[in-house]
């Protein structure tokens, strides 16, 4: 038995086979091959395995999201098995003697240049299609899934660290937990394993070795502690321990269809943070009340280049018509700090954390920001749209962006396209620029949200991704709660209501707080509404407000 | 040989969806289609080729129908292009 300490950064016990993140191959070798009816039947081996694979992921995709989800995965089985992509390739392979491989690679760059040089937006998008379907064949002829999880059973998935484009990439079905060399408890890799409910451990190091690879690993979230090969006693604690889990969870069941009351009757609106429109269905799962924040960014993140209008219109107004009228919150475009995308061809920073970012991007290049809005409004007659705006710090940046909004109303109503005239329009706040200028914001807004990660990084001057800075990056520092408490204030003056976004939002230990300065709505991932709704439902705020009010002033909690 | 011509009414033209479902649609009969838009041409079974014709709302084409089953292949393909084009 071996066992590593890291730390935990989402809970739950999972126990399941290791297996090491595969990086995407970056060359393909190419070679003359001797016997070509064996190329070519390598290459219908892999060819009706990629088709076996597309015709599963249609069926889970029409069984969890019906028969429109079902489509991409249906049109990529049609890609692979088209006469004309396979002529070429068996004309590589039998007439010039080319590895499948190669082949294949060639017949994805002749087809996708074709429709990337079409004049249609539509068409255009289709040549993503072909290299993703040539990748999967590829991929089952090299048997190695790229940047994907080739194994018959779900794993407890092992990085150096997963970058916010290799997340979004990942078949979730297959992933029972993650454990990571490095990263911090607001990286990529934390967040998403407490979207999708599954316990991650981070910052191991090089205690966990390659050889580990597909032996039997039980990871521990709440503690950090991974397990490989654990002897009887300790399997039999960690077994015990996830079952509990599981009955823990049966009883928060019984919360579903309960409000969000205190005892002495105050409501605070738990609505989700997702990341794309799969997430849907689990913020319904776990009842929530809406979408506080659906991060953007997966559209630019899934795309060779800038994603089109249609492309964004088709994702934005699927969530909101699966949210059926619940709110949805989708906040712009929030890229550059740490997340960075090739296309967008940003110059090197010296300092990304307080550079060319999220709505600074979208002011200082319009004609993105232009494509994004437009798409936004459009999906609005769809359900009920809140637009956010990121990395706000004056109010003529929100005067500009709300400008270009009424300037796509305008476009959208002379080109008779319908939309709604209820949008909310709200920032986050999450400098401290934001919070000292609230009370002017608050007068050009419907609504704030505080991103407390980047809120507590800007407020504390200390890099949350910096793994060394642990002690230093304390959410709970009385100069953020401060903080969070003068943004309610000045709000509450101005009829503008106040949610928090960030990872604090979940945090137990500081609803009482939250609810004792006047938030009106938390959004969290989806596994935490339940137990915060719990949380909510046993508190008092008229027995905790005075005290908790009075921690925020007192000299004792200055930490 | 058959033929119609017909106007395409979807605002996306012949997208993936229904190409593939045309591809299907065509695989049932033992005639050859060929999709025609002024000097290009395609065999209507290559899905790719299809769509690389980059066919919008309101091109028109026209579509030929030759062989043994052209009859009855003629009538479906025409009310399919009616249903989904």
């Amino acid at each position: 038995m071996i066992s590593i300490q890291g730390k935990g950064v989402s809970t739950g016990v999972a126990i399941g086979p290791l297996y090491y993140y595969q990086r995407a191959k970056s060359t393909i070798r190419r070679y003359e091959v001797e016997d070509v009816e064996t190329e070519w039947q390598r290459f219908k081996a892999a060819q009706e395995k990629a088709i076996a694979q597309l015709g599963e992921l249609a069926e889970k995709a029409r069984a969890e999201a019906g028969d429109e989800a079902a489509l991409l995965f249906e049109t990529h089985q049609m890609m692979a098995e088209d006469m004309e992509y396979e002529e070429a390739i068996q004309a590589a392979v039998q007439e010039n003697r080319l590895n499948a491989e190669a082949a294949v690679m060639d017949a994805a760059a002749q087809f996708s240049e074709m429709f990337a040089a079409m004049d249609d937006p539509y068409f255009q998008a289709r040549a993503a299609d072909v290299k993703d379907v040539s990748n999967r064949i590829i991929a089952a002829l090299t048997g190695v899934a790229q940047g994907g999880i080739d194994s018959p059973v779900p794993v407890i998935l092992a990085a150096d660290d997963l970058a916010p484009s290799e997340t979004v990439q990942l078949d979730k079905s297959k992933i029972l937990g993650f454990v990571t060399e490095g990263g911090s408890g607001s990286s990529h890799t934390a967040i998403l394993a407490r979207t999708m409910g599954i316990p991650a451990i981070i910052g191991v190091g090089d205690q966990l070795k390659p050889e580990y690879e597909g032996r039997e690993v039980i990871i521990d979230g709440s503690t950090g502690n991974v397990v490989i090969d654990a002897d009887e006693d300790a399997k039999a604690y960690l077994v015990k321990k996830m079952e509990d889990q599981r009955k823990q969870r049966e009883m928060l069941e019984k919360l579903k269809g309960l409000p969000n009351e205190t005892k002495d009757g105050q409501t605070i609106k738990v609505f989700c943070n997702i990341g794309s429109p799969d997430d849907v269905a689990a913020v319904l799962g776990n009842d929530a009340g809406g979408v506080g924040l659906f991060r953007s960014e997966f559209l630019y993140l899934n795309c060779d280049d800038y994603p089109t209008e249609d492309y964004q219109f088709e994702a934005y107004k699927k969530v909101l018509s699966d949210m059926g009228g619940r709110e949805v919150v989708i906040r712009t475009l929030d890229i550059g700090a740490d997340k960075q995308i090739g296309y967008f061809n940003m110059p090197h920073e010296e300092n990304p954390a307080l550079g060319n970012r999220a709505l600074r991007i979208c002011l200082n290049r319009p004609e993105i920001f232009h494509t994004q809005l437009r798409a936004l409004y459009r999906a609005s007659a769809f359900g009920r749209l809140g637009i956010m705006f990121p990395m706000v710090t004056s109010v003529w940046e929100v005067k500009e962006a709300r400008k270009m909004c009424e300037q796509v109303k305008a476009e959208l109503t002379k080109e008779g396209i319908p939309f709604s005239e209820d949008v909310e329009i709200g920032i986050m706040i999450e400098t401290p620029a934001a919070v000292l200028m609230s009370d002017r914001l608050a007068k050009v807004v419907d609504f704030f949200s505080c991103g407390t990660n980047d809120l507590t990084q800007y407020t504390l001057a200390c890099d949350r991704q910096n793994a060394d800075l642990g002690r230093f990056y304390n959410p709970h520092h009385p100069a953020v709660l401060r903080a969070l408490k003068m943004v309610c204030d000045n709000a509450h003056k101005n009829g503008v209501w106040v949610g928090i976004c960030g990872e604090l939002g979940a945090d137990l230990a500081l609803t009482e707080t939250f609810l004792s300065i006047g938030i009106d709505e938390l959004s969290v991932s989806p596994r935490a509404v339940l137990p915060l709704r719990q949380k909510i439902r046993e508190t008092d705020v008229s027995q905790v407000r005075e005290k908790v009010l009075a921690d925020l002033l007192s000299d004792e909690n200055t930490i | 040989m058959k033929s119609f011509e017909y106007t395409i009414t979807d605002p996306v033209g012949i997208h993936a969806r229904p190409a593939g479902v045309l591809v299907k649609e065509i695989k049932k009969y033992a005639s050859a289609v060929t999709v025609k838009k002024g000097d290009k041409a395609v065999n209507a079974l290559k899905l790719m080729a299809l769509m690389g014709m980059g066919i919008k709302q309101g091109d028109t084409v026209t579509v030929e129908i030759e062989g043994a089953d052209e009859d009855t292949a003629a009538a479906a393909i025409e009310a399919f292009f009616k249903a989904n084009l």
